[in-house]
């Protein structure tokens, strides 16, 4: 490793500092004891006890995870599908449009398509709630499924599906048999993402969502508007810890992946 | 199968070496017909109304440059590529509409294409799971494949656990398990280091004869393909250019190209001079009038070429040259030595000829002493006998 100067020392610290210490602060004062959050009162895990209390805020943590792990699933399995057609399917009449408009969303301004979507709920008279939030947050995340899986399914050798149909699967089974033993952990890495994706997501959903089905991040989004609680920390807190223990599963899952892709290959 | 055992009878005037090949008693129909099949991708041809037959038991060898649609014949017949046109037929019925997994044909992958996360155990039996067998079956018959390719020890490993050698007998292993009528392999031992290589093709080979299956085996290796094969396919941009057995392929060859493709030779292009009783005088700019056998096939043009191999050109030192009178005519060309490469079992010279064109001859190193080598420089006269010339359209 080059010796660090002076300057590359400093900026840093700087740019790290910039990055985490807001968030080490919000940390820290989600175990402060006082109720005035710029004033320290020694430690306490009173505003976690306040945060279980909250009958309010529970509901729409349990919104926010029913709509995650929904969307997140109907994703997948939709992402996946669009990934099989672009890496394995011939190339069939329209497929750059295809895969063109698969990764629209990628680079879409959130706003545009929380807007878009609530347009389309509107004009079809939709009733506004968990679904509609669910549906968003499907079409939002897919993409993102699909890129993970098609990379993986891209450098997966095109001669094991047809060993596994020479030796008497249909296509299907073929998939099912070979391809997705081979692809899970991409898979699952692509299932949590979305989750995650799902999770911190306050403009489509906010678009979308109707009276009675609050997501976790609005409610904080609302709250904070009256006013900052230490229990706004506390949840935070949670969140961050649970969404850096996905993120760390998700890679380990892809690390995986990519080592039995190695095994895989040919001499 | 009811396998009669009986001997190839000879063909034309060659000798024909073939092994014997088991037979269907009593079925005249070839085991696979191809029937005017024709491969296009794109404006690009890749077989292009191939016709040939193979016999049940037989050990086939395609032959031929890579990209000369070989590979896409054999994945034609494994189900992999649908026939723009022509027919497949195995057992007399056309398979070319039938998908991969209902044909009763399997195929060994180039790089075994072995799944990965499956044990040795379970990459056998899993064609034999597919096949519905009883569960008492399939363990036999993965016990048996594993015995029959040394696999013991061996079942609960992961491919990625296995030498190069140990994966491709798992990959035949798998292809044999669902007993296919036809087995395809597609260069069965390209990813194999050169001592390996031997040993395998004669385990291959071993295994063929004890099953009494038929293998259709695709290789750019002639050296292989002669070893191994009853008979060979050569192929050349999309055609069948010969199918012969090895030794015709090499002392009779049907062209020019085929001549060349198929181990070292020398050609001379001449023009026929005059033909009598089972002789031709062909007159060359580089050697002059070289007495040949009587060509076997009809000839389009005069214009023709001579091919000799090169361990049939004799050399000897300028004195001690044979006279004309024996074995009806001896072709006698003087030059000079002006290459020698010594390779163990034979030595390789390049003559340049008087006339300046380049002759090889090799000559086997028969005795330990080099008392009969010849020195770099020294002149020679090479000899060849006029039936071991091979006269072709140029």
């Amino acid at each position: 490793m080059k010796h660090l100067s002076r300057f590359n020392i400093t900026s840093l610290t700087l740019g790290l500092a910039f990055l985490y210490l807001p968030i080490v602060v919000l940390v820290i004062y989600s175990f402060n004891a006082s109720r005035l959050v710029t004033v320290w009162g020694g430690w306490s895990l009173r505003w976690y006890a306040e945060f279980f209390n909250d009958a309010a805020m529970l509901s729409a943590a349990a919104m926010s995870l029913r709509v995650g792990v929904v969307s997140a699933t109907a994703a997948t399995i939709l992402g996946t599908l669009a990934a099989v057609a672009l890496t394995r399917g011939e190339s069939f009449r329209g497929r750059t449009l295809f895969s063109g408009m698969l990764y629209a969303p990628l680079v879409m301004p959130e706003v545009i398509t929380g807007l878009s979507l609530l347009l389309l709920f509107v004009a079809v008279n939709a009733e506004r709630g968990f679904w509609t939030v669910t549906i968003a947050h499907t079409t939002l995340t897919m993409c993102f499924v699909t890129v993970v899986v098609q990379s993986r399914l891209g450098s997966l050798d095109r001669s094991l599906e047809e060993a596994a149909m020479d030796l008497g699967c249909d296509p299907l089974r073929a998939f099912l048999k070979v391809t997705l033993p081979l692809i899970l952990p991409s898979v699952a890495a692509g299932w949590m993402l979305a989750f995650t994706l799902s999770m911190d997501d306050l403009v489509i959903a906010s678009f979308t969502t109707g009276p009675g089905s609050t997501t976790l991040p609005i409610r904080i989004y609302s709250e904070v508007r009256l006013g900052v609680k230490p229990e706004i920390n506390a949840i935070c807190t949670l969140i961050i810890g649970s969404i850096a223990l996905v993120i760390i599963a998700a890679s380990l899952a892809s690390k995986l992946s990519s080592r039995q892709g190695e095994s895989a290959a040919p001499l | 199968m009811d396998a009669m055992l009986h001997r190839e009878t000879k063909r034309g005037g060659m000798t024909d070496d073939a092994r014997q090949a088991p037979d269907v008693a009593g079925a005249d129909i070839p085991l696979l017909q191809l029937d005017a099949l024709v491969k296009r991708f794109g404006r690009f041809t890749a077989v292009d109304r191939l016709a040939l037959d193979i016999k049940a038991g037989e050990f086939f060898a395609l032959l031929g440059p890579s990209g000369c649609g070989k590979t896409t014949l054999l994945r034609m017949l494994a189900g992999f590529e649908t026939p723009d046109a022509g027919r497949i037929l195995l057992d007399g019925q056309d398979i070319a509409g039938i998908p991969p997994h209902q044909r009763p044909v399997n195929m060994m992958f180039q790089n075994y294409a072995l799944f990965p996360h499956l044990s040795v155990q379970d990459n056998i039996a899993f064609g034999l799971k597919r096949a519905g067998l009883p569960r008492e079956e399939i363990k036999a018959r993965v016990t048996e494949m594993i015995a029959l390719l040394k696999l013991e020890s061996m079942e609960r490993r992961k491919p990625d656990q296995l030498s190069g050698g140990q994966r491709q007998r798992v990959a035949l292993a798998r292809a044999l398990a669902r007993r296919p009528r036809l087995l395809l392999l597609d260069e069965p031992l390209a990813a194999l280091d050169k001592k390996l290589r031997e040993n395998t093709q004669a385990e291959l080979m071993r295994l063929q004869r004890q099953l009494g299956m038929t293998f259709i085996v695709v290789t750019h290796d002639q050296e292989e393909a002669m070893m191994m094969a009853d008979r060979i396919g050569v192929m050349n941009a999309g055609h069948l250019v010969q199918v012969a057995t090895p030794r015709q392929l090499y002392e009779a060859p049907n062209s020019r190209w085929v001549a060349e493709f198929v181990g070292g030779v020398n050609i001379i292009d001449g023009k026929i001079a005059s033909r009598d009783a089972g002789r031709v005088t062909i007159a060359t700019p580089d050697a002059g009038g070289i007495i040949a056998a009587a060509p076997l096939q009809a000839l389009t043009t005069d214009q023709v070429c001579v091919a000799i191999r090169p361990e049939k050109v004799r050399l000897s030192a300028h004195e001690s040259a044979p006279d004309d009178d024996d074995a009806g005519g001896i072709n006698r060309l003087a030059g000079v030595i002006a290459g020698i490469s010594y390779l163990g079992g034979q030595t390789r010279y390049q003559i340049r000829l008087d006339s300046g064109a380049q002759l090889r001859a090799s000559v086997a190193n028969i005795a330990r002493l080099d008392l009969d080598a010849f020195d770099p420089a020294q002149r020679v006269v090479a000899w060849f006998a006029p039936d071991d010339c091979v006269v072709l359209d140029r």
